[in-house]
């Protein structure tokens, strides 16, 4: 048994011990903040440890869990995002005034829940990498003890969660009770397609799409989202949902890949319902963190279309497209972070005058969107282009018409945020300011965004080292 | 000079303006003019170089470059021009260095302001030089935003709110893109088997003569790109986000858009249209064809009940897109050589008549044609500009409006004599306008309340002898644009040849 192909995740879990500690010995408040460089700091060092890993293609405690190029590929999607949500957030989280250090300790484990997600290779281990990440987001929704927002919100993600969480694990026990196995590779050779057996996969399917936020099981997402604070809500719209794409991904290519005729059809109709629904209600929010939970929820939709090409390409397209969300949104979050941090609100409506206090995170807010509206130069076009071909090349090629329409559509109500940054007059005279972490995550999300849109690829070719790991 | 990547050149030249300038200090309003137009001068300079040095004989794609560039798609960095991109790019490069000067008196946040209008001209720019379809795609877009931002903060709201027009221009065209985007990807997926693919549109031009494109296929996937094109060249239905984005928008992107910008869909559809699906172009002919004469026909009536001069030439200019559309749909070589130069012809037109109505409007602060009268006594250079757009708009001789339109109704008349006489009837009522709107705005008595209004002088003359000597010279020279255009219709009359495209053959409904 190589149990060092745990190494990463327990180092996670180490620094999260670590910063608990020093939070305890730490007395005052102000030495917090070097918590959360410190946090920083150890996920770069895991980060660059991870590269170690690269090439290995090995399982340990009998197939449970997996290290391939595919699980790797996500865990570092997973620690970046981590890295970048914590450097924007340092102020945010100082404002929180109370449990500063455990807020990073916290959003650590959750990234190890995410990282076990990605490793997983049998039901019961996704279903603990899936509830280890759950249950720790639930705590983090509702953190922010001041806002009543955010304590219904994470009563509301509590209860439905628990909810989704039971579907799935429900789905599970029937796919086991027919299989006789847990282990992914087993259930593929174990398969029938009776009637039960594909409860079992659609009651899982849902489970999971409610992880993804895709309709029809998406109604908690608005309300969770704009009730969380700020950097949670950025963990929960980028590294959840890349999460959830990771194990549904390998759930369903390598333990159903044979019951296809069956889901294929059922996620088509998820996909493009997701697309529609995200797009259109996302037009008439006027909060911004509620129009990125719409915008992230046709933003699913377009990943799990991917899905539909169900080889190589697809997933390819899928696991470059969840990059470049996190790209896009890491930038759009950080605009909101420094918004907030200046006007206490979240309204569309903050970012008035934006182009002229801070052009720069005006320039950055518009990349990001336009990215995720799918418009080039910027890294969303690639991703879309990818996705639709692969899925056109099966004979999707109505959804993929959809996907576009609807992206372009999606332009509309990303354009009147623009609107409001260029054209509006700002709402008072103050200084903007924000901090140099936040102003460094937003450029790199900035030149990450144009950087993969003009030239993608490198990151294409890892994602398609990864992809074909799966097979 | 033969290894020079000329065309490369000729677009980074606004980017490192861009890129200058986005580290000037706001404040530097003089410098941040100064070097936008410098930089727009050194491409001009380029261009006309590459125009005058290109090798007419020879014809064909000249100032190749080609560099791969995403391997595993298919895409290289492909640039290259022949007889019917360079006349486009040596419009995008006048209109563009016009309307440098013609925005000369943008105060307001001047450093975001010349910033995207070289951005929006750097995307017209990419889509006349490039071989890559993916690149084509991605600098057509380019294009779309800035001009949203530039009409909602630059705009003026008259007849509709400004934000209502950009949206509505930025929603149509996007649409437009998005089906020209499943186009590409359609034929993308259809002409080669996985592992061959490309996205260079030279190759993709030979799929359907080794049989990979289906008839069924190109007819689907002109269809699409049709639905694209159509809109960004206003082609009716698709036509109405047209007059209204450029009534909203500020003088330059008027000029760009409706001088360059539009342009990108007729040359989209022959590029793309007619050489890589020729078959897709033979079946929608028919159906282009009936388009055309009515939007020649409907705007021009439309034109006649306008008031504003915006929409005067915003109208006017939907309906001369049905001229460059007939000359498509003749789908004969005499046609398509006039609705290339047509293009041009136009664009220099329409780009002069934005430019004029911008003066007037600065000077006298109306565009009511009712409101004004006998400009010609206070301004006589600004009448004089409006004087050579309207009467190339009216197709006079020795203008740049005439050879074109006279050359693509020939074409067209062989093959849709019925279609082509009603289209030629369009051309009465362009008189009746532009006759009415001349006689009215410039002539007539004296107005005394424009008494105090100057003449244009200083930066505003150049965009007016620019663009004005322009279309004397290839009124009086036609051979000047015509041969360049001719020596790029080789590859066309070829495809034409090999189609058996004969009045009598042609397909589609009509068969």
């Amino acid at each position: 048994m190589n149990i060092a192909l745990l190494t990463s995740e327990i180092a996670v879990v180490i620094l999260a011990l670590l910063i608990i500690v020093f939070d305890l010995l730490m007395p005052r408040q102000e030495a917090r903040r070097s918590l959360g460089y410190f946090a920083v700091c150890g996920l770069l060092g895991i980060l660059v440890y991870t590269f170690n890993q690269h090439g290995t293609s090995a399982t340990v405690y009998h197939g449970f869990f997996v290290v391939d190029k595919f699980a790797l590929f996500f865990k570092q999607l997973f620690i970046v995002a981590t890295i970048l949500t914590l450097l924007f957030s340092f102020d945010y989280i100082e404002g929180l005034t109370h449990n500063t250090g455990e807020f990073y300790a916290l959003l650590l484990l959750s990234l190890v829940g995410m990282m076990v997600m990605a490793s997983a290779n049998d039901l019961l281990t996704v279903f603990v990498g899936l509830e280890l990440m759950t249950i720790i987001f639930y705590i983090l929704v509702g953190f922010d003890l001041r806002s009543i927002k955010s304590s219904e919100a994470g009563t509301k993600y509590l209860i439905l969660g628990s909810a989704a969480s039971a579907v799935l694990l429900y789905g599970m026990s029937w796919v086991y009770g027919f299989t006789g196995s847990i282990v992914l590779s087993q259930i593929a050779a174990h398969l029938t397609a009776s009637p039960a057996m594909l409860l079992g996969l659609g009651l899982m399917l849902a489970g999971f799409c409610f992880k993804l936020s895709i309709v029809p099981f998406h109604m908690w997402a608005p309300d969770v989202y704009e009730g969380a604070p700020i950097p949670v809500t950025a963990m929960l719209a980028m590294a959840s949902k890349a999460a959830g794409v990771a194990v549904l991904l390998r759930v369903f290519l390598v333990a159903f890949a044979d019951l296809q005729a069956y889901w294929l059809t059922i996620v088509s109709l998820l996909a493009g319902l997701s697309m529609i629904v995200g797009i259109v209600v996302a037009i008439w929010q006027t909060n911004t963190k509620r129009m990125l939970a719409y915008s992230s929820i046709a933003q699913a939709g377009y990943i799990l279309s991917g899905l539909l090409a169900a080889d190589a390409a697809g997933v390819k397209g899928m696991l470059f497209y969840a990059v470049l969300y996190m790209v896009a949104n890491v930038g759009a979050f950080a605009v909101t972070t420094a918004v907030n941090n200046q006007y206490g609100s979240d309204k569309i409506d903050d970012l008035s005058g934006l182009s002229q206090k801070s052009p720069f995170l005006a320039v950055v807010m518009t990349v990001s969107l336009l990215s995720m509206a799918g418009l080039p130069p910027m890294a969303g076009f690639v991703g879309k282009m990818y996705i639709f071909m692969a899925i056109t090349d099966k004979g999707y090629f109505w959804i993929a018409m959809l996907g576009l329409v609807m992206s372009m559509v999606s332009v509309y109500y990303y354009m009147l945020v623009v609107r409001v940054m260029y054209s509006k007059e700002a709402k008072n005279e103050q200084e903007f300011t924000a901090s140099v972490s936040l102003r460094i995550v937003a450029l790199i999300s900035l030149i990450a965004t144009l950087f993969i849109g003009i030239y993608p690829g490198p990151l294409a070719e890892l994602a398609n080292a990864a992809a074909r790991s799966l097979w | 000079m033969v290894d020079f990547p000329l065309l490369t050149a000729i677009l980074l030249t606004p980017i490192w303006g861009i890129l200058v300038l986005s580290f000037m200090p706001r404040e530097a309003d003089k410098t941040i003019k100064m070097i936008s137009a410098v930089t727009m001068a050194i491409a001009l300079g380029l261009t006309l170089y590459a125009y005058w040095a290109y090798d007419v004989s020879l014809g064909g794609l000249q100032y190749i470059e080609n560099v791969p560039w995403i391997t595993e798609l298919g895409v290289s960095y492909a640039l290259g021009v022949d007889g019917i991109s360079l006349p486009l790019l040596l419009l995008t490069m006048l209109v563009g260095f016009s309307t440098i000067f013609v925005s000369w008196n943008v105060e307001k946040r001047s450093k975001e302001f010349f910033i995207q209008l070289l951005l929006l001209v750097v995307g017209a720019i990419g889509t006349f030089v490039s071989q890559d379809l993916f690149i084509f795609l991605l600098f057509y877009e380019l294009g779309i935003i800035p001009s949203y931002i530039m009409v909602v903060v630059w705009g003026s709201s008259e007849r509709v709110s400004k934000e209502y027009a950009a949206m509505k221009l930025t929603i149509y065209l996007l649409l437009g893109s998005a089906f020209m985007l499943a186009g590409v990807i359609a034929l993308y997926v259809n002409a080669f088997p996985a592992g061959m693919r490309t996205f260079s549109m030279q190759v993709l031009a030979q799929a359907h003569m080794i049989g990979n494109l289906s008839e069924d296929v190109q007819v689907f996937t002109f269809f699409l790109l049709l639905l694209g094109f159509g809109s960004t060249l206003s082609m009716w239905p698709f036509y109405s986000w047209a007059p209204d984005g450029y009534a909203a928008a500020p003088t330059g992107v008027s000029m760009l858009h409706a001088g360059v910008l539009k342009k990108i869909g007729g040359y989209g559809l022959i590029r793309i249209g007619l050489l890589i699906l020729p078959l897709g172009a033979k079946f929608w002919a028919p159906f282009i064809a009936f388009f055309a004469v009515v939007n020649v026909l409907y705007a021009a009536f439309v034109t006649i009940a306008q008031k504003d001069l915006k929409y005067i030439v915003g109208y006017s200019s939907i309906s001369h897109m049905g001229y460059i559309l007939i000359g498509f749909a003749a789908l004969n070589v005499i046609s398509i050589d006039g609705a290339i130069a047509n293009m041009f012809a136009h664009g220099i037109m329409s780009a002069l008549f934005f430019a004029m109505i911008g003066l007037v409007y600065d000077k006298t602060n109306t565009r009511q044609v009712l409101s004004l009268g006998g400009l010609a006594h206070q301004m006589p250079r600004v009448a004089t500009g409006f004087m050579l757009a309207g009467m190339s708009s009216l197709g006079l001789p020795g203008l740049a409006g005439f050879v074109p339109e006279f050359t693509s109704f020939v074409g067209a008349f062989k093959v849709y004599p019925l279609f082509t006489l009603l289209a030629i009837s369009g051309i009465v009522f362009t008189a009746l306008y532009i006759l009415r709107v001349l006689a009215n705005v410039l002539f007539g008595p004296r107005r005394e309340e424009f008494d105090t209004c100057r003449d244009a002088s200083g930066v505003e003359l150049v965009s007016l002898v620019l663009l004005g000597t322009v279309l004397v010279v290839v009124g009086v020279f036609p051979q000047l644009l015509m041969g360049m255009v001719n020596s790029g219709m080789e590859p066309v009359m070829a495809l034409l040849v090999k189609l058996h495209v004969t009045p009598t053959l042609l397909g589609g409904v009509f068969q």
